[in-house]
């Protein structure tokens, strides 16, 4: 009999050239999408938490910065704000730290994708998409360990083919590599099997 | 698949750890209990992964008879980033705002509360000396590591960050030069002694100790966002009960009064920064 799978969360880690792709990730995702999504996005201390505004008017998801103590819904897709570590606790609700540099970044996807899959063992989704840095990979692959279903972006589709090639070397076995465009419609897939 | 592998170590993980905390607790009289569990456990992991312990229940045996070892995780299990200016605008708006509230004051005084390694108090210290009103301040700047406070009343930074520190001072709306305040010898930067003058260094813990004095400003920034929500609200009563009525706090820009069961006991003092008034 076909294992039922199901997913709590998406985690997503995306540094440069990650506003262009997060706009057409979410474009199609339906505003009823059942499954709460957390985003690290690379970007400079300082400038501020624009990206939740810019990507609230793409998609009909509602966008927003993760705030400390927040626990994590449906409909929601969750910002980390720049220059903070964004943790997610063991009972679903976010935490913020301003803990040393990961991987030369704050936000660091590592730290999201390791605490994340602590919190959500097989029911996460992890997704590394274009960038420029090598984060996100050793996370990416402890997701696989617990037994999350890990999706990265064809390199060849991605604006910088490192971070995606990166996540390809460490992760044993990722479970598709897919071209930015059709991402959200798996999405939509892997995450109707819950509702259903 | 009701209870597989990978649930088993997570659930056992957790139980070392909390067996940890306890022995902590037990042994040195550190309560870590209230602390945010996911990054209590990465900068567990992380002492682990350095010390060549096998486990983290293998660690308790090291920090119950090796003081040194303990010394090493308290010292990573406090996080200790921190800048001269960090938020330069908070800065501006405490420069801006606050300051004129306080020159009103015949005297001041101001808690600078889990300061870490100084850099938000010599930050606030140099603001009040040219504000000119830093003769008549009483500062206290507490933390429960000592290793931490040692360092702070050294008033030593690297020379590795004085650009950015400088460029926050002018962002910050410095009045004269950064370089007023300091004196740089190799690659150390020496903060001037005159800014220690009025600071008073102190052990204090949040966890589980209380009220010291009374203070017309209470400084606490990014140290909330380690703390569960409990906890949170035990040292929001805390600071609530050391400020005086008209007193300010503040806190990091991510961190929250609401839902902390003292929010109505402040008016929201500026629009864009995390300050309050105690009414």
């Amino acid at each position: 009999m076909k294992k039922k799978r199901f997913f709590d969360c998406i985690t997503i880690g995306v540094s440069s050239g990650g506003l262009n792709a997060l706009m057409i990730l979410f474009k199609d995702l339906p505003v009823d999408f059942s499954v709460p999504i957390v985003v690290v996005q690379h970007a400079k201390a300082d400038s501020g938490d624009i990206l939740a505004g810019l990507l609230n008017s793409k998609t009909e998801l509602r966008v927003k910065t993760a705030e400390e103590k927040e626990e994590l819904k449906a409909g929601f897709v969750y910002i980390c704000p720049a220059n903070y570590h964004l943790l997610i606790e063991e009972n679903k609700t976010v935490s913020l730290s301003v803990e040393p540099l990961v991987n030369f970044a704050r936000p660091s996807i590592d730290v999201l994708f390791e605490t994340a899959s602590l919190a959500y063992g097989s029911h996460l989704i992890g997704i590394v998409l274009t960038g420029a840095s090598s984060d996100g990979a050793k996370g990416l692959a402890q997701i696989k360990n617990y037994g999350g279903y890990t999706i990265i972006q064809d390199p060849k589709t991605a604006y910088s083919s490192y971070m995606p090639d990166a996540a390809i070397s460490a992760c044993d076995n990722p479970d598709e590599i897919l071209p930015l465009e059709d991402i959200s419609a798996r999405l939509v897939d892997l995450c109707r099997e819950r509702s259903s | 698949m009701n209870h597989t592998k990978r649930e088993t170590n997570v659930d056992n993980e957790n139980i070392e750890v909390n067996l940890l905390i306890e022995a902590i607790r037990l042994k040195y009289g550190y309560d870590f209990s209230g602390y945010s569990r996911a990054s209590l456990k990465r900068r567990i992991k992380k002492r682990l992964l350095d010390s060549g312990s096998l486990s983290i229940s293998g660690m308790i045996n090291n920090l119950l008879y090796e003081k040194d070892f303990f010394d090493q995780l308290l010292l990573d299990l406090s996080i200790n980033v921190t800048e001269m200016f960090r938020d330069p605008l908070f800065f501006k708006e405490i420069r801006d705002k606050v300051i004129p509230e306080l020159a009103k004051l015949s005297s001041v005084k101001i808690w600078h509360a889990g300061c870490s390694t100084g850099e938000e108090v010599y930050s606030m210290a140099i603001i009040l000396k040219e504000a000119g009103i830093y003769d008549k301040c009483q500062i206290f700047a507490t933390d429960f590591n000592q290793v931490v406070l040692e360092k702070a009343k050294q008033g030593v930074l690297s020379i590795v960050n004085l650009k950015q520190y400088t460029q926050n001072y002018q962002k910050s709306g410095g009045t004269g030069s950064f370089t007023d305040w300091y004196t740089a010898k190799y690659d150390l930067v020496k903060l001037k002694t005159t800014l220690r003058k009025n600071i008073m260094f102190a052990d204090h813990n949040l966890a589980t100790d209380g009220v010291f004095s009374e203070m017309d400003l209470v400084m606490c920034r990014n140290v909330l966002i380690y703390f569960d929500r409990p906890l949170q609200n035990r040292v929001f009563r805390l600071f609530t009960d050391s400020l005086t009525q008209d007193g300010f706090l503040t806190i990091g820009s991510k961190e929250s009064i609401h839902f902390s069961g003292i929010a109505d006991e402040y008016d929201q003092f500026s629009q864009t920064q995390k300050i309050f008034r105690k009414i």
